[in-house]
C-alpha cells in the first residue's frame, strides 16, 4: 500500500487533499472494485425489461425497423450507394455498430448526472459506472449483432456477399468502439457537470455525427477530394471493416486500424484524467 | 494513549451561493486567468462564515474553515451542530464525495461511509441481490459478502422476503435490510450520518448497540452525526460542536453536548415575544415568560424543591375572549427533548374567568420536585378545545429553566443532578 507522511513525518494510509495531481488516477483502486463492476453489469442484465410487454424484443424492434427505414429512404428513394453489397444487410452493418457506439457515448456523457444520487452518498471509483455502461451496453449489441449475422448468413448462403476470415478480427474493432465511445464521452461528462446546456448540444451532436459517419453510405463514396476529411474520423475505418469482412466491399486493410487504435488509447488518456478530475469536486456544482 | 487515526489540518470548503452556472464561466477564466500567472485563486481570499441569518455580501461562503482534530482508534465521535453548521459537508469531505477547498486529512485503516442507508439498492432486485449490490458499493468484496451473508440476513430480521424485490419490501424492512449491511462492513473507521432517523424503536436500539459494539468491542472507530443528544451521549466518547463552519468546542461526548445545549439552542437568541415559530391564531399571545419565588421576586434559577410560580405575560390582540373557553397546558422537558411533566388546565378543570381582568395567567407549583439540571418550557394556548386547530398562540422551547439541586428531604444533602422527577417518599416498615 502506498505510505504517505505528513509534516510531522508519521506515516498514513491515505490523504484526503484538495490538490491532487492530475496523473494520479487511483486506477488501483479501481481494480479492488471490481466485483461492483460485476455486480452492477448484472443488475443491468437483471432489471432491463422488467414489467415491459414485449421485453428483450424491444432490442430487435429497434433495429429492424431502423433498417427498413433506411432501406427505403436512403437506399431506394436517395438511390444511396451501397458499394453493391445487398441493401438490408449494407445498412444493419452500419446501425449495429452505430447504436453500440451513440448509446454508450450517450449514457457515459450523462454518468454524473444521473448517478448523482449514488455518487453523493458513497464513494466508490467513479470510473466503475462508465465502465459498467460500456460493458452493459454490449448485451444489447450482442443480440443486435446475432440478427446480423443471421442476415449475414441467409445472404452469404445466397451467394450475394463474400464474407471473409477478417470477421476474426471483429472483437477487436467491438473493443476499439467502446474505447473510443467511452474516451469521449468521459470528456463530455466532465463538461456537461458544469455546463448543462451542452447535454442538450449532445443528441443533436451525435444525430449529425452520424452522418459524418459512413453509416448509411459506404466511404468509398466520397469524392477523393474530400477522401482526407473523412478519414479523419476514426470511426470509418471501423465501419469499413464491418463492410470488408462480411459484406466483402469497400476498401479495407489492416493500416485502416491502426488510426482508430491510437486514437482510441489516446482520447481514452485523456478522458480519463479529465474524468478523474472532475470526480473529485462536480457534487458542488452538479 | 492509542495511536491517532485521522488527522485534519486546517480543512476549508468553500461554496458559491445562488445559481450555480451563472457566470461561472466569466469566474472559470478569471480563476484560470490568475492560475496562469502563478496567482493564488482570487476567489479563495473572499467568502464569508455560513451565517445563514445573516445576508450575505459574498457570493461565496465558507461552509467549513479551518477545522482541525484528531481522532484516535477506538474513539466513537459526535459531531453536534445546528442544521447548516457544516456537518454534512465534513462527512462528504470524510467520506470523499467531496474534495476540500485546502488543508489535508490523513487517514489510517479503511474508512466505511453511511451518509445514506441502501444506496443503490434497486426496486427490482431481489434483498439478497441488493445484499451484494450495497456491500459492493460501499467498498466490500464478493467474498466477504458471501461470507457473512447468513449473518447479515439474520441481523436484518427479513428472511422470509430475501428473495422477493425489495420494491414490495415495507420502509421499515428496507431500512433494517439496508442497515444489516452496512453494519457488517469490515472497516476501521465508520463514518455515520443521521440514518437512524428511519425505522421503528426496537430496530434502532438495535443499529444503536450494534454501532456500540464496533467502537467499543472492536476498537473501530465512529463518527457520527445526530441531533439525537441522547444518542450522542450514551454512544459517542468524544463530541465536536461545529458552529458556522468552525469548531467551536471537542472534547468529551457529555460536556460537548451540554456546550452545544447550553451555547446553540435557540432559546437565548431572541425573546418569546419576538419569535416566530408559534403556532396559533394570535388572539392572545405570550410575551413573556417569569418564574417567580414564593417573595414574590422573577428568579433566574430554580431549587428543586422549592416552591415556584410559573407566569405567562399575555398580550390580548383580539377584542373579549371568552375565558371560560380557555384551555392552558404547559410542558418540560428534558435536554434530550424528553417530555419530563406536564400541566394541563383542562385536566385540572380550571376555569380562567378569574384570569378575566388580568394581562397574565399564573400556575402555582407548590414543590418543584425535578431534580437539577436544564430543563426547556413549551406552552400552548387554546379556545374551545385542545385540537390544533383551535390553538391561539403556542411555543415549543419557549425558555430555560435552569433547576439547582435542592435539599429536598431536609436532610442536609443536596439531591442529585439529573433530568428526573423526585417523589415524596418515605422507607417504612
Amino acid at each position: 500500500m502506498k505510505e504517505y507522511n505528513d509534516a510531522g513525518g508519521a506515516e498514513w494510509d491515505h490523504v484526503i487533499q484538495s490538490q491532487t495531481s492530475l496523473f494520479d488516477l487511483r486506477l488501483r483502486e479501481v481494480w479492488h472494485y471490481r466485483d461492483l463492476l460485476v455486480l452492477f453489469v448484472r443488475r443491468d442484465f437483471v432489471t432491463v425489461y422488467k414489467q415491459t410487454i414485449l421485453g428483450p424484443l424491444w432490442f430487435f424492434i429497434q433495429p429492424i425497423l431502423t433498417t427498413i427505414t433506411f432501406t427505403i429512404i436512403f437506399g431506394n428513394v436517395a438511390q444511396l450507394s451501397t458499394d453493391g453489397a445487398p441493401k438490408v444487410v449494407f445498412y444493419m452493418a452500419g446501425i449495429t455498430l452505430w447504436n453500440y457506439f451513440s448509446n454508450c457515448l450517450t449514457s457515459v456523457s450523462g454518468v454524473f448526472n444521473s448517478n448523482a444520487g449514488i455518487f453523493g452518498k458513497v464513494y466508490f471509483p467513479r470510473l466503475i459506472m462508465p465502465l459498467t455502461i460500456v460493458i452493459s451496453n454490449l448485451m444489447k449489441f450482442g443480440v443486435q449483432f446475432l440478427l446480423f449475422l443471421c442476415f449475414v448468413g441467409y445472404f452469404f448462403s445466397q451467394g450475394q456477399i463474400q464474407s471473409n476470415l477478417w470477421i476474426l478480427l471483429t472483437p477487436v474493432v467491438v473493443i476499439l468502439m467502446a474505447v473510443i465511445s467511452m474516451g469521449i464521452g468521459l470528456i463530455l461528462s466532465s463538461m456537461t457537470t458544469k455546463y448543462k446546456d451542452l447535454n442538450q448540444l449532445i443528441g443533436f451532436g451525435i444525430q449529425l455525427f452520424m452522418y459524418a459517419s459512413p453509416v448509411i453510405y459506404p466511404s468509398s463514396s466520397v469524392p477523393t477530394d474530400y477522401q482526407w476529411v473523412v478519414h479523419l474520423n476514426p470511426l470509418v475505418g471501423l465501419f469499413d471493416f464491418m463492410r470488408f469482412a462480411y459484406l466483402g466491399v469497400g476498401n479495407f486493410s489492416l493500416t485502416s486500424l491502426l488510426y482508430p487504435t491510437c486514437f482510441a488509447f489516446v482520447i481514452l488518456a485523456v478522458g480519463v484524467v479529465v474524468f478523474n478530475k472532475t470526480q473529485k469536486t462536480f457534487m458542488d456544482t452538479v | 494513549m492509542s495511536k491517532v487515526v485521522i488527522k485534519a489540518e486546517d480543512i476549508s470548503k468553500q461554496y458559491r451561493l445562488g445559481l450555480v452556472g451563472t457566470g461561472t464561466v466569466k469566474d472559470d477564466m478569471k480563476r484560470w486567468w490568475y492560475n496562469l500567472r502563478g496567482k493564488e485563486d482570487p476567489f479563495l481570499k473572499i467568502g464569508e462564515a455560513n451565517d445563514r441569518s445573516v445576508k450575505g455580501e459574498s457570493d461565496y461562503v465558507w461552509s467549513l474553515r479551518d477545522i482541525n482534530f484528531e481522532i484516535h482508534q477506538g474513539d466513537s465521535v459526535g459531531i453536534i451542530g445546528r442544521n447548516g453548521a457544516g456537518k454534512s459537508t465534513l462527512l462528504k469531505i470524510l467520506s470523499q464525495v467531496t474534495q476540500p477547498t485546502t488543508g489535508k486529512i490523513y487517514t489510517k485503516g479503511r474508512i466505511a461511509s453511511l451518509l445514506e442507508v441502501g444506496t443503490g439498492f434497486h426496486p427490482e432486485m431481489t434483498g439478497r441481490q441488493n445484499i451484494f449490490l450495497n456491500g459492493a458499493i460501499l467498498g466490500m468484496r464478493k467474498h466477504e459478502i458471501q461470507r457473512k451473508l447468513d449473518e447479515i440476513i439474520a441481523f436484518s430480521g427479513v428472511e422470509r422476503y430475501i428473495d422477493t424485490p425489495v420494491k414490495r419490501y415495507s420502509s421499515g424492512m428496507y431500512v433494517r435490510l439496508a442497515f444489516a449491511v452496512a453494519a457488517h462492513l469490515e472497516s476501521e473507521i465508520l463514518i455515520v450520518d443521521e440514518v437512524l432517523a428511519v425505522g421503528d424503536a426496537e430496530f434502532q436500539k438495535k443499529c444503536l448497540g450494534k454501532m456500540n459494539d464496533v467502537s467499543k468491542g472492536e476498537g473501530r472507530t465512529v463518527l457520527f452525526v445526530s441531533h439525537n443528544m441522547a444518542a450522542v451521549k450514551s454512544l459517542c466518547t468524544k463530541g465536536i460542536v461545529l458552529e458556522n463552519g468552525k469548531v467551536v468546542f471537542g472534547s468529551d461526548a457529555e460536556s460537548a453536548v451540554n456546550y452545544y445545549l447550553t451555547n446553540a439552542s435557540q432559546v437565548k437568541d431572541t425573546s418569546i415575544a419576538d419569535r416566530t415559530d408559534r403556532i396559533g391564531s394570535g388572539a392572545i399571545k405570550v410575551i413573556g415568560i417569569d418564574l417567580i419565588n414564593q417573595k414574590g421576586e422573577i428568579v433566574d434559577q430554580v431549587i428543586s424543591g422549592d416552591w415556584l410560580k410559573v407566569r405567562l405575560n399575555l398580550n390580548i390582540n383580539l377584542g373579549v375572549i371568552d375565558y371560560s373557553k380557555l384551555f392552558v397546558g404547559i410542558a418540560l422537558r428534558d435536554q434530550e427533548e424528553t417530555r419530563v411533566v406536564s400541566f394541563f388546565s383542562d385536566e385540572m378543570g380550571t376555569d380562567f374567568t378569574k384570569f378575566k381582568d388580568k394581562d397574565y395567567i399564573d400556575l402555582v407549583i407548590p414543590q418543584f420536585n425535578l431534580r437539577g439540571g436544564m430543563y426547556d418550557v413549551a406552552f400552548q394556548l387554546s379556545l374551545g378545545s385542545t385540537r390544533v386547530d383551535d390553538f391561539i398562540d403556542g411555543l415549543e422551547k419557549a425558555m430555560n429553566i435552569d433547576v439547582l439541586p435542592g435539599d429536598f428531604w431536609k436532610s442536609g444533602k443536596l439531591n442529585r443532578t439529573g433530568n428526573y422527577a423526585i417523589l415524596t417518599s418515605n422507607f417504612e416498615n
